[in-house]
C-alpha cells in the first residue's frame, strides 16, 4: 500500500503544471455552453495545444498512474476538459489502437490526436438503449462497401462529428451478439441525416442519426465482421474506466466552493446541511481513493480497466447528484435561476446515472460478472 | 503510487484469516455468544501472533510493522466477529505490561460506553461511575460512563471541532489510531456479510430458482459490494497516510459499509436473517456498537465539514 508518486512521475507532474500555468493565460474565452461550433473550434485548439507539448496521446500511451496525474493537474488548473473530443480520445481511439489494423491506426489516431478530426458515438438506437445487443441498424456487403440503414440516437457530438463509432448488424440470422460489426463511417456521406435532441439541461450534445443506404468501405470496419460486439466491450470498459478521474477532483474542488457560499449566506448554521456537505466530503475523497486503487490494479493487470470501473462509476454518478442537490439546497430559492453557479450542472447530472449504462445495468454487471451471481431477470 | 497490498502484506492478512478460521470459526462464535465470556487463551494466541505487538519496535519485542499492517489485521478479527477489548489492547501494547503478550486484556472508554470492563484486568482512563447496560450486541457486555466523566472528545461531537484543519478531538494520536482500527473492523464485518448475502442468494431457491436471479436480490447484493469496496479504499487509504481528518471520513464509511451490508444481508436471508441460527445479527450488532465508538457519525461529519 503506496500512495507515494515515483520521482518520475512527480517530474511528470510538475512538467505538467508549470506547462498549465504558462499555456492557460493564452486560451481563447470559452465558447457559450449551447454553441456546439463554437465547442468543437474551441476543443480542437485546446488538443491541438496539448498534442504541441508532447501530452496529446497520455490516455492512450502513458502509464495509468500518469494518466491520472494528468487529469488531477488539469482538473486543479482549471484546464478544459476533452469536450467534443471525448468520443474520440477515449472511446473510438483506444478501440482503433487495440483493435485496428496497422493501416486503420495510421489513417485515423494522429487527427485525433491533434485536434483535427472529431469522433461521435453511434451505439444505442430507438428500441436499443441499455439492451445495446437488440440493435437493428443494417449492414448489407455490396462489393467494397457496407450499405447502411437504419436509425442511432444519443449520438454524442453527432451535429458536429467527422466521423461515428458505428455499431451495425451484419448477419441478423446470428445470435444477437454475435452477428454485429464495428464500422468507421464517415458524417459527411450521403444518406446521413442529423437531427440534434434537446438534452434536459438545454445543450444538443447529442442527436439522432438516420441512415438511408449510407455507403461504408468494408475497409472501414474494425475487427472481424460479426465480432463487433467484442470490440464494443472493449470501448466500453474504457468508458467505465478511469474516465471520470478528473470530474472527481472538480467535485471536490466544487463542494469547497459549495461550503464557501454556505458560510457566505448562512446555510453553514443549518446543522443537517452542513454535515452532508462533511459526509459529501468523506465520500469525494474516498471515490479518489478508489480510483487510485483501479488505476494501481490496472497498472498491475496491464488490461483495460475491468469491473472495478462499474462499482466506481454506480458510487460516483449518484454522489454527483447528491453533490449539485446539496449546491442546490445551499442557493435556496436561486436553485431556480439558471443564471446561477450550479444550476446548470445539476441539470447536466441528472445523465450521470442512464449514460455509459444505467446504474441498473451497473448492478448487474456488479452482480453477474464479479459475484457470480445467476443469470436471469 | 502502488496502492494495492505488497505480497508480504497479503501473506500477512491470509496468514490472520487462517488462524482465525481454526480458532474462531462458527462453533466457537456459538460457544463465546453462550458463555458470554472472554477466551483467556484465544487472547494469548493472538498475542503470540504479534496481534497486539504489531506495531512494536522490534527491539522491544514487537514485530515492527505500522497502521496499514495493523488495518489488515484487524479487517480480519472484524469479518471473524472476534469479541474482545481488541483496540483498547493493542493501543495498550508497550505501555501496559503483558498487553502486547495478550497476557493483560485491557479495556479503555473509546466514547460514552467503555467494553468488556468486567472482564478486564487493567482499564485505562476514567471509568468512575460506570454502570452496566445490557448491551445491545451479546458479544460485547457494556458499561455505560456518566455524561459527566466521558472525555470531552466524546461528549460534544460538534462541539469539540474547531474551524479549520485539523480539528479538535481527532487530532489526538490514540483517538486516531483507535477510530482506523475500528473501522477495519467495520470493513471485515462488511467483506464478510456481503460474502455470506451472496452464498445464501446463490443457495437458496424459490420459484424454482436460485433467488440471486432475481435482480430484487441481485441489486442489494451489488450495493453491499460497492460499498464495502469504497469503504476499503478510504480505510486503506487512511492507514497509509495517517491524516485524522481521512481517518474521520474513512470511519464514517466503515461505519456505514458495516451497518449497511449487515442489514442488507439480513434481508436477503429473509426469515432466517431474523433469528439467532444466522450470525449476520451478530454483525449489525456489534456494528452498531463499534459505530458509536471512537469517532461516531456526527463527529465525522463535523470534522470533514470543518475543513472545507
Amino acid at each position: 500500500m503506496d500512495l507515494a508518486y515515483t520521482a518520475e512521475e512527480e517530474d511528470f507532474r510538475a512538467r505538467l503544471s508549470s506547462w498549465l500555468a504558462a499555456v492557460l493565460p493564452t486560451l481563447p474565452p470559452r465558447p457559450d455552453p449551447l454553441d456546439w461550433p463554437g465547442r468543437r473550434a474551441y476543443d480542437c485548439d485546446w488538443q491541438r495545444r496539448l498534442h504541441d507539448a508532447g501530452y496529446a496521446d497520455v490516455h492512450w500511451d502513458a502509464s495509468p498512474t500518469q494518466r491520472l496525474i494528468f487529469l488531477e493537474e488539469t482538473e486543479r488548473a482549471g484546464a478544459p476538459y476533452v469536450g467534443a473530443n471525448f468520443v474520440g480520445l477515449l472511446h473510438a481511439g483506444p478501440t482503433i489502437a487495440a483493435e485496428g489494423t496497422r493501416e486503420q491506426r495510421e489513417r485515423w489516431l494522429p487527427p485525433v490526436l491533434r485536434g483535427e478530426e472529431v469522433w461521435c458515438q453511434g451505439f444505442s438506437e430507438p428500441e436499443a438503449g441499455s439492451d445495446l445487443a437488440s440493435l437493428r441498424t443494417r449492414a448489407v456487403r455490396d462489393g467494397d462497401a457496407y450499405v447502411v440503414t437504419g436509425s442511432k440516437t444519443w449520438t454524442s457530438h453527432a451535429e458536429v462529428a467527422d466521423w461515428c463509432e458505428l455499431l451495425v448488424r451484419t448477419d441478423p440470422e446470428a445470435p444477437r451478439h454475435r452477428g454485429i460489426s464495428w464500422l468507421a463511417m464517415p458524417m459527411d456521406a450521403p444518406g446521413i441525416t442529423v437531427r440534434p435532441l434537446r438534452t434536459l439541461a438545454g445543450s444538443t450534445e447529442f442527436a439522432e442519426v438516420f441512415l438511408d443506404e449510407v455507403r461504408v468501405p468494408v475497409a472501414n470496419r474494425v475487427g472481424a465482421e460479426n465480432d463487433g460486439w467484442r470490440v464494443t466491450m472493449v470501448t466500453l470498459s474504457f468508458e467505465r474506466g478511469t474516465a471520470f478521474a478528473g470530474e472527481v477532483v472538480a467535485c471536490r474542488r466544487t463542494l469547497g466552493e459549495i461550503a464557501r457560499a454556505a458560510r457566505r449566506n448562512g446555510a453553514w448554521s443549518d446543522d443537517v446541511l452542513r454535515r452532508r456537505m462533511g459526509a459529501l466530503s468523506a465520500e469525494f475523497r474516498a471515490l479518489w481513493r478508489l480510483t487510485q486503487w483501479n488505476v494501481s490494479e490496472a497498472q498491475a493487470g496491464g488490461g483495460p480497466p475491468g469491473a472495478g470501473g462499474s462499482v466506481f462509476k454506480l458510487r460516483y454518478s449518484h454522489a454527483r447528484q447528491e453533490l449539485y442537490d446539496t449546491a442546490a439546497a445551499v442557493l435556496g430559492p436561486d436553485a431556480l435561476d439558471l443564471g446561477r453557479e450550479w444550476n446548470p450542472d445539476r441539470l447536466s447530472s441528472l445523465s450521470y446515472t442512464i449514460a455509459a449504462g444505467t446504474s441498473q445495468i451497473q448492478r448487474n454487471i456488479v452482480a453477474e460478472r464479479v459475484l457470480g451471481l445467476p443469470k436471469g431477470r | 503510487m502502488d496502492f494495492r497490498l505488497t505480497d508480504d502484506q497479503k501473506a500477512l492478512k491470509a496468514g490472520v484469516r487462517e488462524m482465525l478460521t481454526a480458532r474462531f470459526g462458527p462453533d466457537a462464535l456459538r460457544a463465546a455468544v453462550a458463555s458470554g465470556r472472554l477466551d483467556r487463551a484465544l487472547w494469548r494466541d493472538l498475542g503470540e501472533l504479534g496481534f497486539f505487538a504489531l506495531r512494536l519496535p522490534e527491539e522491544s519485542g514487537g514485530v515492527g510493522l505500522g497502521p496499514p499492517e495493523a488495518v489488515l489485521v484487524f479487517e480480519e478479527a472484524g469479518r471473524a466477529l472476534l469479541p474482545g477489548p481488541l483496540v483498547a489492547t493493542h493501543l495498550a501494547a508497550g505501555e501496559v505490561p503483558g498487553a502486547a503478550e495478550g497476557k493483560t486484556v485491557v479495556t479503555a472508554p473509546g466514547g460514552p460506553f467503555v467494553e468488556w470492563l468486567d472482564e478486564a484486568d487493567v482499564v485505562r482512563g476514567d471509568t468512575s461511575g460506570a454502570a452496566p447496560v445490557r448491551s445491545v450486541d451479546p458479544l460485547t457486555p457494556l458499561h455505560r460512563l456518566p455524561d459527566t466523566a466521558a472525555p470531552a472528545a466524546w461528549r460534544t461531537g460538534a462541539a469539540g471541532v474547531r474551524e479549520g484543519a485539523p480539528a479538535g478531538p481527532v487530532s489526538e494520536p490514540a483517538v486516531a489510531l483507535g477510530a482506523l482500527l475500528t473501522a477495519a473492523e467495520q470493513l471485515g464485518s462488511a467483506g464478510r456479510t456481503t460474502e455470506a448475502a451472496v452464498r445464501h442468494a446463490r443457495a437458496r431457491q424459490q420459484f424454482g430458482r436460485p433467488v440471486g436471479a432475481f435482480q430484487a436480490v441481485k441489486h442489494l447484493c451489488a450495493e453491499m459490494l460497492v460499498r464495502t469496496e469504497v469503504a476499503r479504499a478510504a480505510v486503506y487509504a487512511a492507514a497509509v497516510t495517517g491524516d485524522p481528518v481521512e481517518i474521520a471520513g474513512a470511519k464514517l464509511l466503515a461505519d456505514e459499509a458495516a451497518v449497511g451490508c449487515a442489514r442488507d444481508c439480513l434481508q436477503v436471508h429473509g426469515g432466517m436473517g431474523f433469528t439467532w441460527e444466522a450470525e449476520v445479527h451478530l454483525h449489525l450488532k456489534r456494528a452498531w456498537v463499534r459505530a458509536e465508538r471512537w469517532i461516531p457519525r456526527t463527529l465525522a461529519e463535523e470534522v470533514e465539514a470543518a475543513c472545507l
